[in-house]
């Protein structure tokens, strides 16, 4: 595939989708991020032109890409819903996932993917998560209670619908990594638990049914751990699933610091 | 020191420190601005023991808020338990220091040297 | 090449300043006027140790700091030290848990709760003052 690049000062036009679903789709440039880290290869882009309708999404433009020009793009994906967050990646600048972003919301034709920052690159888009499940999992993600264990005469763990309202929206974390990528400290700090680990940590915190408090509350108080977090709040802005990170860990902070219960 | 305790110290001498340069600004406030600079009005303020242990106090209190600031800022930037050990100790000197020639300045032009 | 390999951005990201709203932009100049405060404060402790040597070295020192440069470098720290304390503050209730909304079933288009227009106007008013200070503190010292 022949590539041209094209300057980045060129001014990108804003692509008409106002034509019926019967009309010609348009047409826009999609420019993808290559890279081989294995072998050693720095990161070039290729250019695309990709057929568009109003409906399209950049996961659909780099999977027609993958069918019709070049099969070698490396790119993770699976439900296309939003519910799995394997598709996470820099599109415009912006870490979002792939199959949740509309061409046309991005008001541009030429449209650049790149990996998500502060992953290491596998290939192309495609990037390591090993750090992200290592936090998570120094979270201890799971209810800790002495009575986990069914016996006789266990009962089940009350929870009212107002319990179930502090830790819920926390809890629909989809591990899509969009919340490492865009913070600010985990651009330069390698040791950052980051926001997704946080975010669990509370989700674990404020569940009435979990007695972990005190263990959590030590793994996050370290100085590499919830204090390296400025409430820059782009980790919020650019969840997919409402979970609101910046919001749970200023929260667990109100723990640490005594305001919490 | 649990990085807790260091923020809650952060957060405190934060608060301390706001209110008492708002005073220390003030004095300023207190004559023209031009003449609260001359060399027999500012000694005067040094004379003056309650104003004086208040610039001590406002040292102290923008001395490790300011350094603990730059060594979060520093530790964020690089890791490794070398270059931490050198940054966490390096701000508790570079406080020391700061606190040490101030004090020495409000000490001297209190008593007159 | 380990930086290279782990795919972060570095200094250039956390410096960037644009991409996520008004609340990266508040981060970044926290950071900023805190390291100019720092700064000044050296120079400030520097600078007032010069009366401990006389009248003639007070008056010197009087001559470099009292010039238009310097009346500008003060009044861009009147207003990083106004910025920095009214942002601090609304930092330090945020980060106590206050002011973020509370938590519930998000809906779509899931906008976060904790960037709320509670903290964007925090943030507008610490700029607004730092502002208003800046044009006062001018006026005392080009007014003088």
């Amino acid at each position: 595939m022949a590539t041209v690049e094209i300057p980045k000062e060129q001014k990108a036009e804003v692509p008409s989708f106002s034509s019926p679903a019967t009309d010609k789709p348009t047409t826009i440039t999609l420019r993808i991020a290559r890279s081989n880290p294995s072998e050693g290869t720095l990161t070039k882009f290729d250019e695309f032109k990709i057929p568009v309708q109003k409906w399209t999404t950049v996961l659909e433009a780099i999977l027609y890409v993958k069918q019709n020009f070049d099969h070698s793009v490396a790119v993770r994906y699976s439900c296309r819903q939003a519910s799995c967050g394997s598709c996470g990646m820099k599109i415009n600048g912006k870490p979002s996932l792939a199959c949740y972003t509309k061409i046309s919301e991005l008001d541009s034709n030429i449209i650049t993917v790149e990996p998500m920052n502060n992953f290491p690159i596998i290939r192309d888009l495609t990037v390591d998560f090993k750090q992200l499940f290592s936090t998570h999992k120094k979270m201890k993600p799971f209810v800790i209670s002495e009575e986990s264990e069914i016996t006789s005469g266990t009962k089940e763990s009350i929870q009212t619908p107002k319990d179930l309202e502090k830790f819920l929206q926390f809890s629909y974390c989809i591990k899509c990594g969009l919340c490492n990528s865009a913070c600010p400290t985990m651009s330069t700090d390698s040791s950052f638990i980051g926001p997704q680990g946080l975010t669990q940590a509370y989700r674990y915190v404020a569940d009435n049914r979990d007695k972990g408090t005190k263990e959590r509350l030590k793994i996050v108080d370290q100085s590499h751990g919830i204090w390296r977090c400025h409430f820059a709040g782009s980790c919020s802005h650019v969840c997919p699933k409402g979970v609101d990170p910046a919001m749970a860990i200023q929260m667990l902070r109100g723990y640490l610091l005594g305001f919490g219960k | 020191m649990r990085e807790s305790i260091i923020m809650k110290i952060h957060y405190g001498t934060a608060l301390g420190a706001v209110a008492l340069v708002a005073v220390h600004i003030l004095f300023r406030m207190t004559q023209k601005f031009s003449d609260s600079l001359q060399y027999q009005n500012v000694l005067a303020n040094y004379h003056f023991l309650p104003y004086a242990l208040m610039l001590e106090v406002v040292l102290v209190l923008l001395a490790v808020h300011g350094f603990n600031g730059l060594r979060v800022i520093l530790l964020e930037l690089k890791q490794g338990v070398a270059y931490e050990r050198v940054i966490n100790y390096g701000s508790i000197a570079a406080m020391a220091i700061l606190i040490a020639y101030g004090s020495r300045t409000i000490l001297m032009a209190g008593m007159g040297i | 090449m380990a930086e290279r390999l782990s795919n972060r951005e570095g200094i250039k990201g956390m410096a960037n300043p644009t991409r996520y709203g008004i609340e990266r932009v508040a981060y970044w100049l926290q950071r900023l006027s805190g390291l100019g405060l720092l700064a000044y404060l050296i120079g400030h402790i520097y600078e007032t140790s010069t009366i401990v040597n006389g009248k003639i070295a007070w008056d010197k020192m009087l001559a470099l700091t009292e010039t238009p440069q310097g009346h500008i470098i003060l009044t861009i720290v009147i207003g990083m030290c106004v910025f920095h304390t009214g942002n601090g503050i609304r930092l330090m209730i945020s980060e106590s848990g206050k002011g973020l909304g509370k938590p519930g079933q998000p809906e779509y288009p899931y906008k976060a709760s904790s960037l709320n227009y509670k903290q964007r106007l925090c943030i507008w008013v610490s700029i607004a003052l730092a502002a208003l200070a800046m044009m006062y503190g001018a006026a005392v010292l080009f007014g003088d």
